[in-house]
C-alpha cells in the first residue's frame, strides 16, 4: 500500500457542511423550468437536443427517399433536397451532438462526479439553456421562413451560401442561419466557462485530477476546445453577415450573378473554409473525447476490471485536443492550396492516429479477461468500438492527399464521416443514456426494448453506411440531387440506393422504440436502488436517487482512491466506491 | 493563420505549466488515502484560494482573446489581396487610446487603495474609470462618424470593413464591462457593501480592462500600420 505523502490514510475529518450559495427554488417555475440546478439543465438541454435531432432523422429520410426514388415525391425538389443536407448535417453535429455532449452530460455529471453541489456559477448555466433555445428556435424558424432555410450544405462555404442560386442565399435562410450559430455560440461560452471552472474549482476533497473518472477528463478538455474553437465559428459567422447584409467583400470575390455584376470584390472564399475548419476540425474531437470518456467509464463498469493504462488514457485525451487544433486543412486538399501544406496536414491528421489507436487498445485491453456484463451500455459500448475502429480507418484513406483528391466528392466521404462521427458518438449517447437513466429517474430502462432498439441500430446502421464506401469507390457523388444517366455508375447501384433507404426508414424508425422505453420506463420501469451498477464513481454514492438539489445532503463527500476499484484481490465486494475509506478492511499488494 | 497558432502556443504554454503541477505522472491506482486538492497557488496555506469567478474570468479572457487572435488572422489573410488600401488612422483614435488607459489605471488605482482598505476614497476613482471608459466608447462612434464622412464607408475597401467590425467588436467588449463596472461603482457608493466582494468585484474590473485595453493597442497598431511593418521585418530577417 502506498500512502501518499501529503495524505493522512483513514481517519479524517469530514468535510464540513459548507453553506454553499445554492439558489433555492421558491416555486415550481424556479424549480423546474427556470431551474439553476445542473441536473434539471441537464435534462432541459437533452430533452431540447433530442427533439430537434428527430427533426434532423425526419430530413435524412427525405434526402433518401430522394435518393432512392428519384422523382417519385414531388414535394422534394432540388432545393428541398439542399435544404434538408443543409439543415441536417448542422443540426446533426451542433444541436444535437454538442449540445447533448457537453449541455447534457457535461451539466448531469460534472457537479455530481467531481463532488461538488452544483455548478460554479449556476445563473450562468440556466441562461445557457436558455439562449440554446433561443438558437434551435431561430434555427428551426428558418423552416417557416419565406425561401425557406438555406440550402448552402453545412458548411456554409461562400459565395453560394449568400447567392439567389441557393435556397435561401438571398432570403431569410442563411440570416437565420448565422445568426443562430452566433447565439449558439454565446450561449455555449456561458455553459463551457461553468464546466471548465467547476472541474478546476469544485472538486471534493481528496479528487486530484488524477482519480477524476476519464469521462469528466473527456468532457473537460472537449470543453477547453470548444471555447477557443467555436470563436472562429463566430469570427465566420459575423463575417458573412457582413457580406450578405451590408455588401462588404470579407469572402465575396468578384462575382456575376444572373447576368450582373455584384458590388462585391477581392474577397477570399478560402479564408471563409480556414476559419470555418479551424473550428470544424476541432468539433469531430469536442464531440468524440467525451464519447471516448464515457465509453471507458462503461467498459471498465460492466466488465468489472479496472481502465487499462489509466494515465496513458488521460495523456491521450490531452495529446488529441492539442493535436486537433493542427489539423484543420485537410477538409481543404481540394481547395487548391499549397501541396506543402497538404504534406504537413497529413502528417499531422495520421499523428493524431496513433493515441486515437491507444485508446482503442487500452479499450479491448480493459475487456480482456473482464467479467463482462452484456447489458445495455455495454452492448452500445462495444458496438462503438467497433463501429469507431471501422470509420477511424477510412480516416486514414482520406487524411492522405492523393487517395482524398479522387474520393472527396464521393459517398466515400459520407460513409466515413457518419461512421466516425455519427454513428460511433449516437451508440455512445445511447449507451450513457441507459447506464445513468436510473440515477436520473430512479428506474431502469425496459431490458427488452433495449435490446430490440440496439440490434436494430447496430445491425442497421451498417447496412446504411457500410454499402456507401463502395458507392464511393464506384464515383458516386454526394450532394448530388439525383444521378440522371452517368456512364461510370451501373444499375446496380441504384438497387442498392433503395436498399440504404429501406434500412435508413427501418432504423428511423427503430428510434421510436427508444423513445417510447423512456417514457414506458419513467412510469412502469424497475426501481433501480441507489447504485445498480455497482459503480465506484461519486455520482452513484448520492444519498438519495433522483440526487436531491444541491447532491449530497448534509456534507460533501470525501473521496479516497481512483475511480476504477473493480474487482479488487481481496476486497469483499467487486468494487469499491471512491468515498470508501483507506482502511476499509482491505489489503492491497504492490506489483513489484 | 499564424497570429491564431502563436495565441494558440501561448494558451498551450500555460496549460502545460499548469498540467506540470497536477501530477499527471502519478499512479492512481496505487495510492489510496486521502489527498488534499493540489493547490495552484504555492503550498503556503495562508493564502485564500483564488476564487472560482477569477478562475472563471481567466477562461473567459482565453476565449476572447481567441475571437479576436481569429479575426487579426482573417485580416492579415485578407490583405494579401491586390484591392487593399490602408483606411487612415482619425487623429480621434489617439485620445480614446489615452482616455482607455487612463481608465485601466484608475482601475488600478483603485484595486490598491482597495487593497489597503480604503472604501471611501476609491469610490471617486471608480466614477473616474466608468466616465473615461465611456468617453473611450463615445469617441470610437464618433471616430466612425468622422471615417464615413470622409467617405471611407464600411463596404468600399476591405481594409474599412475590417477597421469598422474589428472596433465594433471590440466596442462591444468594451460595453459589456462598462454594464459590470456600473454595477461595481454603484456597489460602491453603497453603505452596506461587504468589502471583500467589492475588492474582488474591483478586482476583476480591473483585470478585464487591461486585457481590453492591450487587445486595444494591438487592434491600434494594426490599424496604423506598425503591424505591417513589424511583419515585414520579420519576414526579412527570416529570409
Amino acid at each position: 500500500m502506498v500512502e501518499i505523502p501529503s495524505g493522512s490514510a483513514g481517519a479524517i475529518p469530514s468535510a464540513e457542511v459548507e453553506d454553499v450559495e445554492l439558489y433555492h427554488p421558491k416555486s415550481w417555475w424556479t424549480k423546474y423550468v427556470f431551474s439553476q440546478d445542473a441536473k434539471i439543465i441537464a435534462v432541459q438541454y437533452s430533452l431540447t437536443a433530442i427533439a430537434i435531432g428527430l427533426v434532423a432523422l425526419v430530413l435524412s429520410w427525405l434526402m433518401r427517399l430522394q435518393l432512392a426514388f428519384p422523382g417519385y415525391f414531388a414535394f422534394i425538389d432540388a432545393d428541398h433536397y439542399y435544404q434538408f443536407i443543409t439543415m441536417h448535417g448542422m443540426i446533426m453535429v451542433i444541436y444535437l451532438l454538442t449540445a447533448l455532449f457537453l449541455g447534457g452530460f457535461g451539466n448531469y455529471l460534472i457537479p455530481l462526479m467531481v463532488g461538488a453541489r452544483d455548478m460554479v456559477f449556476p445563473y450562468a448555466n440556466m441562461l445557457s439553456y436558455w439562449i440554446y433555445l433561443l438558437a434551435v428556435l431561430i434555427l428551426a424558424a428558418g423552416f417557416f421562413a419565406p425561401g425557406g432555410p438555406t440550402g448552402a450544405g453545412w458548411t456554409l462555404y461562400p459565395p453560394q451560401a449568400v447567392l439567389s442560386g441557393t435556397p435561401g442565399g438571398k432570403d431569410w435562410g442563411i440570416l437565420l442561419m448565422l445568426s443562430s450559430l452566433i447565439v449558439f455560440i454565446i450561449g455555449f461560452t456561458m455553459g463551457g466557462l461553468n464546466y471548465v471552472v467547476t472541474v478546476l474549482q469544485g472538486r471534493a476533497r481528496g479528487m486530484t485530477l488524477m482519480r477524476m473518472p476519464l469521462t469528466v477528463w473527456g468532457i473537460f478538455t472537449a470543453t477547453v476546445m470548444a471555447l477557443l474553437a467555436f470563436p472562429a465559428l463566430f469570427v465566420a459567422c459575423v463575417m458573412m453577415l457582413f457580406d450578405r447584409l451590408l455588401g462588404t467583400s470579407f469572402f465575396m470575390p468578384a462575382i456575376v450573378e444572373m447576368g450582373e455584376q455584384l458590388q462585391h470584390g477581392g474577397g477570399s472564399p478560402i479564408l471563409f473554409q480556414h476559419l470555418f475548419w479551424f473550428f470544424g476540425h476541432p468539433e469531430v474531437y469536442i464531440v468524440a473525447l467525451p464519447a471516448f470518456g464515457i465509453v471507458s467509464d462503461l467498459i471498465s463498469t460492466h466488465a468489472r476490471k479496472n481502465i487499462f493504462g489509466y494515465r496513458m488514457m488521460v495523456w491521450a485525451i490531452v495529446v488529441i485536443g492539442a493535436l486537433s487544433f493542427i489539423v484543420w486543412a485537410h477538409h481543404m486538399y481540394v481547395s487548391g492550396m499549397n501541396p506543402a501544406f497538404g504534406f504537413f496536414f497529413a502528417t499531422t491528421t495520421l499523428i493524431i492516429a496513433v493515441p486515437t489507436a491507444i485508446k482503442v487498445y487500452n479499450w479491448v485491453l480493459t475487456l480482456w479477461r473482464g467479467d463482462i456484463h452484456l447489458t445495455l451500455p455495454m452492448l452500445f459500448a462495444l458496438a462503438f468500438i467497433v463501429t469507431f475502429v471501422n470509420g477511424g480507418l477510412t480516416g486514414l484513406f482520406l487524411g492522405n492527399v492523393v487517395v482524398d483528391v479522387p474520393l472527396s466528392d464521393t459517398m466515400f466521404v459520407v460513409a466515413h464521416f457518419h461512421m466516425v462521427m455519427g454513428v460511433a458518438p449516437i451508440l455512445v449517447i445511447f449507451g450513457a443514456i441507459c447506464h445513468w437513466y436510473p440515477k436520473v429517474t430512479g428506474r431502469m430502462l425496459n431490458e427488452t426494448l433495449g435490446q430490440i432498439h440496439f440490434w436494430t441500430t447496430f445491425l442497421g446502421t451498417y447496412a446504411i453506411f457500410f454499402p456507401m464506401h463502395y458507392l464511393g469507390l464506384l464515383g458516386v457523388p454526394r450532394r448530388y440531387f439525383e444521378m440522371g444517366e452517368t456512364a461510370f455508375v451501373p444499375p446496380s447501384a441504384h438497387t442498392l440506393n433503395i436498399f440504404i433507404t429501406v434500412m435508413a426508414l427501418i432504423v428511423g424508425a427503430a428510434q421510436m422504440v427508444f423513445l417510447f422505453n423512456l417514457v414506458w420506463s419513467l412510469f412502469r420501469g424497475r426501481e433501480a436502488g441507489g447504485n445498480p451498477w455497482r459503480a465506484t464513481t461519486l455520482e452513484w454514492q448520492t444519498p438519495q436517487t433522483p440526487p436531491a438539489h444541491g447532491n449530497w445532503g448534509k456534507e460533501l463527500p470525501v473521496v479516497y482512491r481512483w475511480a476504477y476499484d473493480y474487482s479488487v484481490p481481496g476486497a469483499a465486494e467487486d468494487f469499491i466506491p471512491q468515498t470508501a475509506p483507506a482502511d476499509g478492511g482491505i489489503t492491497r499488494e504492490v506489483p513489484a | 493563420m499564424s497570429v491564431t497558432l502563436i495565441f494558440l502556443a501561448v494558451i498551450a504554454a500555460i496549460i502545460v505549466w499548469w498540467l506540470s503541477g497536477q501530477r499527471l505522472a502519478s499512479k492512481p491506482w496505487l495510492e489510496t488515502g486521502s489527498v488534499q486538492l493540489p493547490d495552484h497557488h504555492g503550498t503556503d496555506q495562508q493564502q485564500p484560494p483564488v476564487p472560482a469567478v477569477k478562475i472563471g474570468l481567466f477562461v473567459f479572457l482565453g476565449v476572447v482573446g481567441a475571437l479576436f487572435s481569429l479575426a487579426v488572422s482573417a485580416y492579415f489573410m485578407r490583405m494579401a489581396s491586390t484591392d487593399w488600401w490602408g483606411t487612415p488612422v482619425p487623429r480621434l483614435l489617439w485620445v480614446n487610446t489615452a482616455a482607455l488607459a487612463l481608465s485601466s489605471v484608475a482601475l488600478q488605482w483603485a484595486r490598491r487603495e482597495a487593497g489597503h482598505g480604503h472604501m471611501e476614497s476609491l469610490r471617486p476613482v471608480l466614477a473616474a474609470a466608468f466616465a473615461l471608459a465611456l468617453f473611450f466608447l463615445v469617441g470610437q462612434v464618433q471616430a466612425w462618424r468622422e471615417l464615413t464622412a470622409a467617405g471611407y464607408v464600411l463596404a468600399d475597401n476591405p481594409a474599412n470593413s475590417f477597421f469598422y467590425m474589428l472596433t465594433g467588436l471590440h466596442g462591444l467588449h468594451i460595453l459589456g464591462g462598462l454594464a459590470v463596472l456600473a454595477h461595481t461603482t454603484v456597489r460602491a457608493f453603497a453603505s452596506d457593501v461587504q468589502p471583500d466582494r467589492l475588492r474582488l468585484s474591483i478586482d476583476l474590473s480591473a483585470i478585464y480592462s487591461h486585457f481590453m485595453l492591450a487587445v486595444w493597442l494591438l487592434l491600434f497598431a494594426l490599424f496604423a500600420g506598425w503591424a505591417n511593418d513589424f511583419f515585414d521585418l520579420c519576414r526579412t530577417l527570416l529570409t
